[in-house]
Parts: structure tokens; C-alpha cells; sequence
């Protein structure tokens, strides 16, 4: 089979490349363009260490063919932080212990970007864990991913108001 | 995963044409499909990938008062889609109990229809299964079968259907739009799906080619806002399929019901309406002994296919709870764990 040509943007950056059209959005990152931070776990879409923002929405990345995506917008997690400035919801995953060996976690993350964006859980712990319930951790760090999220949200709901002001 | 041909059409001729040749396959959400040929469970030749055709992505409200669902509508749109929820909530519950938000964000209503079985033995291509490769046998039959179908099945297939979303759909008499080489076709959703019988590689009624553009819900499914519910028994809290479910919904008036529709999930290879437990409803009292008769009714040809009697007696239980449940009236807003046993809301149970 030979490549197609397809146009994506990762991380606000622009890339134009050709692709065996067997090739998930998750390889696509992890093996052509070196963005090692989305986790390969399952790759059947059970555990949700892969998790990107596509569009703004939280999709798994193994079950999503690169081909298929041609266009899109990705945000993975290393287009989460500002440089050296962390987004409040990685800083609330450390200060809230939201993880033990890591790596579920940039999964985690994008995945509560997603929880939020999407406005459904609001400061329910109950709707959290649900709208979380995609993200397996192994390590069972779920009590402090909750307090993360929880904190995260606060946070992100005064730098609006601030915003707003 | 095998090499494929991989074509995306622009418009649904275009489409249809491509994807009549043997050896092809619709690629939509991909959630189902990918899954599958990772495994090699299928292995299409090529790949048609309709999810930017036109005019599949939209809900629509109809003269007539029904409402017509593009194929492509996420399921996580169509389940937060405010008018939505309010006018179909069982339909909205059981959207958010299945499986998790990144897969609701991609996966499609047409192709939520056509997911496979979630079998261990279909899925495990060195066993053997008369649905992944006619006449091969069944592993399943006699072996780990403990969550397999207790309805339709047959010695060549005790496979179940997996999904949430078809079960309050089939109760509320969707039917299902085909667009094929000979033009556009309506199918309900109650005769869309086959039961094994002797060929269990015939799931549906699609000939190649076919291609699902929308579901459409009658104007009589609205008025069952006030009284509906989904309710999902699961191995565990979140994320997972159901062992068996239910879709009820009731319209009461002066302690009587007036209108009932019931459909179960998880027992059969198709969402299972029973009309002959919506005959006993019909007309009488809304109270739990009648609930329990028209429980009785709905699983009088249940039978185990294996080691899985248990799901005759947790299927009773469900219809009678789910039955409360819209009795006792839909909620303003859905449980934190829709469609959970466990919801604290009125009139929820928390044994079954």
C-alpha cells in the first residue's frame, strides 16, 4: 500500500506527512514524531493512557487511523504546559499525589481537559470518577486524581473570573 | 493489522459503490472496527471511510413530529444535545452507560448498530466460532459462557449483542434508514437485527453495500419523556457492558398505564423488545405486582444457554426494577452513574 498525503496540526504546529494508512494517530506520534508523552497501554481502547484532544474532544489515539484524521487539530500533552509553566490541572496532579509511577498520567491529564471542556461533571467527586472512568490507573491514585481535578477546576474558574474582571 | 485500500468518498453514491465490492468495510468512529482488526478478527481489503460525508451529522426534528438522527452523530452529541435528553432520556441514559467518554466522543449511531458481539470466542481467532467463519462450531457452547444469551439463541451461536444505545431505541419503535444501490429503504430496528439461527454471520439486514444514514424515532416515542429509564447490570461500577439491561418506559395516568414499552439488553444477539410483557401492562394498574407479571411474561422463553441461569432471574428483577424506576418518573437530571443499580434517586432499589 502506498502513503497518502495528510495534513495535521499537533500542538499548534503544522505538519504535512505521508502515511501507511494502517497507522494510528497514537503510532503516529509516538514513532514519526517523537511525542513520547501519550502512552501506548492496551491499544485496544480499554485503558486510555493514549488519550489526546482531537478537536478539542478526548478520543483514544490507538483506535483513531492517522489517515482518518487528516485535518485535525491534536493536543497532546506536551502541548499542555506553557513552556516551563505548568497548566493548572498537571500542577494540581503534583501537589494532589494524582499518580505513582506516571504513566497513565498524560493520559489522565488530557483526559480531565476533556472532562472540563466538556462541562458535565461540575465539583461532583461521584461525576468526576464517571466522566474518568476511561483512564485506568494501575496504581489506583484515583483519590488524588479526583482532589486534582476538583482543584484544577477551581482554579481554571477564577483565572476566568479574573479574566472576566 | 492486514493492508487495506483505503478510500474516502464524497458522497454517498460515491460511497455505496465502493464499498459493494467484496472485501470492503464502512470505516465511521473506527472504535468497533479498529478493535477488531488489530485482532485480526476481520481483515477488510479496503476501507471506505465515510466519516466526512455530508449530511450525516445532523439531528433533525420532523414535520410529522419524529426525529431523524444522521448515522454519524457522536454519541456523546446526541447524549448531550439538551432537547434530546429531554425528549428520549432513557435514550440519553443509556448512551452515557456504555462505554467511556473518549470512545462516546468518537464512536456513531449507525455504528453502534452494527458493533460485534464482545464474545471471548469470536474475538479469539484460535477458537473456534460459526459467526468469524460459517460452520466452524461454537467454543462458546460449553464453554466460559456464564454471561452469554438466555433468549433466541441457537446451537450454532449464543453470542450477545452488546449494545445500550439499541435497547430504549428498539422499545420506542426506531427504525432504521438504508441507503443502498437500489435506493433509500426504511428497516425497524425490531427486524434490523437477525437472530443466529443457522447462519450467525448474518447479523442484519444489510446487503453489501448498504449504508446506514440515520435512525429515526416515531412521533409516539416523545411522549414518554415523563416516565422513562435505562437501567444496567454490570461486573463492575463503570466502563463496561452489560450483563443485562432494560429500557422501560410508561405512560400512567389515574394509576393506570395507558402506554409501556419494555426492552432488554445483554440476553439475546439483538435488543430484545417484549411486546408480550408490554400486552400486560397495557391497561392495568402501575404497581409492582403487575411488574412482576409482566417480568414473568418477558422471560416465559428465556432458557440458559450454559452457566448462565443466574441471567434469567437478574433479568426478571431488572424489568421489574427498571419499571419502578419510570414509574416513579424520569429525573431532572441524569444520575451521576446513569443507568447504575446503584443511583440514589427516588425510586431506585439497591437490591435486585
Amino acid at each position: 500500500m502506498t502513503s497518502l498525503p495528510i495534513t495535521l496540526t499537533i500542538n499548534g504546529h503544522r505538519h504535512e506527512l505521508e502515511v501507511d494508512p494502517r497507522v494510528t494517530l497514537l503510532d503516529l506520534l509516538r514513532e514519526r514524531l517523537d511525542l513520547t508523552g501519550t502512552k501506548k497501554g492496551c491499544d485496544r481502547g480499554q485503558c486510555g493512557a493514549c488519550t489526546v484532544l482531537v478537536d478539542g474532544k478526548r478520543i483514544n489515539s490507538c483506535l483513531a487511523l492517522a489517515v482518518s484524521q487528516d485535518g485535525a487539530n491534536v493536543m497532546t500533552i506536551e502541548g499542555v504546559a506553557r513552556g516551563e509553566e505548568l497548566h493548572p490541572v498537571q500542577a494540581a496532579f503534583i501537589a494532589h499525589d494524582g499518580f505513582q509511577c506516571g504513566f497513565c498520567t498524560p493520559g489522565q491529564i488530557m483526559s480531565t481537559l476533556g472532562l472540563i471542556a466538556e462541562g458535565q461533571a461540575g465539583d461532583d467527586p461521584e461525576r468526576i470518577r464517571e466522566g474518568l472512568s476511561g483512564n485506568i490507573c494501575r496504581c489506583a491514585a484515583y483519590g488524588g486524581i479526583v482532589e486534582a481535578v476538583l482543584e484544577a477546576q477551581q482554579q481554571l474558574a477564577q483565572a476566568d473570573r479574573r479574566t472576566a474582571a | 493489522m492486514r493492508d487495506f485500500d483505503y478510500i474516502r468518498p464524497a458522497t454517498i453514491p460515491d460511497a455505496i459503490a465502493a464499498a459493494a465490492e467484496p472485501g470492503s468495510a464502512y470505516l465511521a468512529g473506527g472504535t468497533n472496527l479498529l478493535d477488531l482488526m488489530k485482532g485480526g478478527v476481520t481483515s477488510p481489503e479496503r476501507i471506505v471511510d465515510i466519516s466526512r460525508l455530508p449530511e450525516l451529522n445532523r439531528i433533525e426534528r420532523l414535520d410529522d413530529g419524529g426525529l431523524r438522527i444522521g448515522a454519524l452523530v457522536r454519541n456523546a452529541d446526541l447524549a448531550h444535545d439538551a432537547a434530546f435528553a429531554r425528549t428520549y432520556p432513557a435514550v440519553a441514559e443509556a448512551l452515557l452507560s456504555g462505554a467511556s467518554a473518549q470512545l462516546r466522543n468518537a464512536a456513531t449511531v449507525g455504528g453502534n448498530l452494527l458493533q460485534r458481539t464482545r464474545c471471548s470466542y469470536f474475538y479469539d481467532t484460535a477458537s473456534a466460532c460459526n459467526k468469524r467463519e460459517p460452520s466452524a462450531g461454537c467454543a462458546a457452547l460449553g464453554g466460559e459462557n456464564r454471561l452469554h444469551a438466555v433468549l433466541g439463541w441457537s446451537d450454532a451461536c449464543i453470542a450477545t449483542h452488546p449494545s445500550d444505545f439499541c435497547v430504549p431505541l428498539v422499545a420506542l419503535d426506531a427504525v432504521v434508514e438504508i441507503e443502498g444501490k437500489a435506493g433509500r429503504r426504511h428497516v425497524t430496528l425490531a427486524e434490523f437485527h437477525r437472530l443466529p439461527g443457522d447462519t450467525p454471520q448474518r447479523e442484519n439486514a444489510l446487503e453489501p453495500g448498504d449504508l446506514i444514514v440515520a435512525v429515526r424515532l416515531p412521533a409516539e416515542a416523545a411522549s414518554f419523556a415523563a416516565n422513562a429509564r435505562y437501567l444496567k447490570v454490570r461486573e463492575r461500577t463503570s466502563y463496561a457492558f452489560a450483563v443485562v439491561s432494560a429500557a422501560a418506559a410508561l405512560v400512567v395516568d389515574g394509576g393506570k398505564i395507558r402506554a409501556a414499552r419494555l426492552a432488554l439488553g445483554g440476553v439475546a444477539a439483538k435488543p430484545w423488545r417484549s411486546r408480550s410483557a408490554e400486552a400486560v401492562l397495557l391497561g392495568a394498574g402501575a404497581n409492582e405486582a403487575n411488574f412482576i407479571r409482566a417480568a414473568d411474561a418477558a422471560l416465559a422463553d428465556a432458557s440458559p444457554s450454559g452457566d448462565n441461569a443466574f441471567k434469567i432471574e437478574l433479568a426478571r428483577r431488572i424489568v421489574v426494577r427498571a419499571l419502578m424506576s419510570a414509574q416513579a418518573g424520569t429525573p431532572e437530571r441524569l444520575p451521576a452513574l446513569p443507568a447504575s443499580p446503584f443511583s440514589n434517586i427516588p425510586g431506585a432499589r439497591h437490591d435486585a
